[in-house]
């Protein structure tokens, strides 16, 4: 018999590690599938392992670096003995209960684990733009990871897609390194905070190519320059860059949930009323993989400690 | 850290991987990498399980930027195995185990 948990969490991001913090302090002793290591999209700690700088993170007056947040996060979940494990989730089915779960091999006949409560926070990932030759070109100058690459770019020319606080974010923070940051972006104007649109404006190694977008990624063995369409009037151009950040938005992680419980048409997964209830009850969902309107750490920690209470309370009303 | 794990530098790394008797598994990392962290204990794990067969070496690019550049390292981790001083493949990004032993399972 696979074992049987109180509380299942799948994903941990700042959502799964909140949630497993609130379940063990409240000894339910959780289990979360942290994921396993990646650089594109579902590892262990979520999409702050592969951010810079968070500032808007109540608690840290100067700011921290997101994968070292996460290693806070971790290890306060851990001093409570929630059980972090590294393995990813592969299939689950909530049409029996307990829910079944299974971690590593899909087609095994016994699920690894049997959860009595199942909280989603498997967040969500970058866009890539899905033009020719960027996949080629990852780790020769396309990125997914400015902390990660920023380094190697000490003196070049960079281009980062896109008008939002990621993309501000990204540029401010390659400007340490880049000789010039040009933002590509479909628009005449920045979607992105006003604090940080004017901290990029301010920037004298940030330029702004306004409405274009890249359809192709140039280069032989490493990347030399992006092809570019204007919005507008359609002409094409080519600019010389020797690396590349994408940051154009995101989708969230939940092929594993189709079928299994409602989705919205984005992919998105449905919560109800104003809980982290979804359309099978028992489980619960927290963090950016419900949430394609604030998607900010600070609000998926603290959907994560609702879920938890969710979870607590859907138990008790149960006597479990 | 294992202590089957050695760390190089751009002083020591040439003279290390052409020596080595056992192809070396080259970890480019450094500090401020969250990726980087995340492969840290597969790599342990994999340097005591596969001891013999396979060395793990560590090479932070940080420090040793001429190797690094070398090899064309511009993202990181990259895990590079050297046989007799030779690149025979090059791994980019972090990957869970799995995948790495696949990745690497002509050489052990």
């Amino acid at each position: 018999m696979p074992e049987r948990r109180k509380v299942v969490i799948i994903g941990s991001g700042p959502a799964g590690l909140t949630a497993a913090l609130y379940a063990a302090r409240a000894q339910l002793e959780p289990l979360v599938l942290e994921g396993e290591p990646s650089s594109t999209s579902d590892q262990p700690g979520g999409q702050l392992m592969l951010t810079t700088d968070v500032e808007n993170y109540p608690g840290f007056v100067d700011g921290i670096m997101g994968p070292e947040l996460m290693g806070i996060m971790r290890a306060q979940a851990a001093r409570f003995d929630a059980e972090l494990r590294t393995a990813k989730a592969t299939r689950i089915d909530v049409a029996p209960w307990p829910f079944e779960v299974w971690a590593g091999d899909p087609q095994a006949d016994e699920p690894t684990v049997l959860a009595d409560t199942l909280i989603i926070a498997t967040g969500a990932r970058s866009l890539m733009l899905g033009v020719p030759n960027e996949e080629r070109l990852l780790g020769y100058g396309v990125s997914t990871c400015a902390t990660c690459d920023g380094f190697f770019f000490r003196g070049h020319d960079i281009g980062v897609v896109g008008g939002g606080d990621s993309a501000m974010e990204e540029a401010l923070f390659l400007t340490r390194f880049a000789s010039k940051v040009v933002v590509v972006h479909r628009r005449d104007e920045l979607r992105a905070s006003k604090i940080m649109q004017e901290r990029a404006q301010a920037n004298p190694k940030i330029e702004f190519r306004w409405n274009s977008v890249v359809t192709d990624v140039l280069g032989d063995t490493k990347v030399s320059g992006v092809r570019l369409r204007d919005t507008v009037d359609g002409s094409e151009s080519e600019l010389a860059i020797s690396g590349l950040f994408v940051a154009i938005g995101h989708e969230p992680n939940s092929s594993l949930l189709k079928g299994q419980i409602e989705l919205e048409d984005n992919g998105y997964v449905k919560t109800f009323g104003g809980t982290t209830r979804t359309s099978v009850d028992g489980v619960f969902a927290c963090g950016d993989v419900q949430d394609d309107y604030y998607r900010q750490a600070v609000t998926a920690a603290g959907s994560g400690c609702m879920a938890a209470i969710d979870a607590e309370r859907w138990l008790e009303e149960r006597g479990e | 850290m294992s202590e089957k794990i050695v760390t190089l530098t751009d002083a020591t790394f040439d003279e290390h991987v052409k020596a080595a008797d056992v192809p070396v598994l080259v970890d480019f990392w450094a500090e401020w990498c969250g990726p980087c962290k995340m492969i840290s204990p597969v790599l342990e794990e994999i340097a005591e399980e596969q001891a013999g067969k396979i060395q793990i070496a560590k090479l932070n690019v940080d420090d040793s930027l001429d190797v690094s550049r070398r090899y064309d390292v511009m993202s990181i981790p990259t895990l590079i195995l050297f046989k007799d001083g030779e690149p025979q493949t090059k791994i980019i990004g972090a990957k869970p185990k799995g995948a790495l032993l696949e990745e690497l399972s002509t050489y052990l």
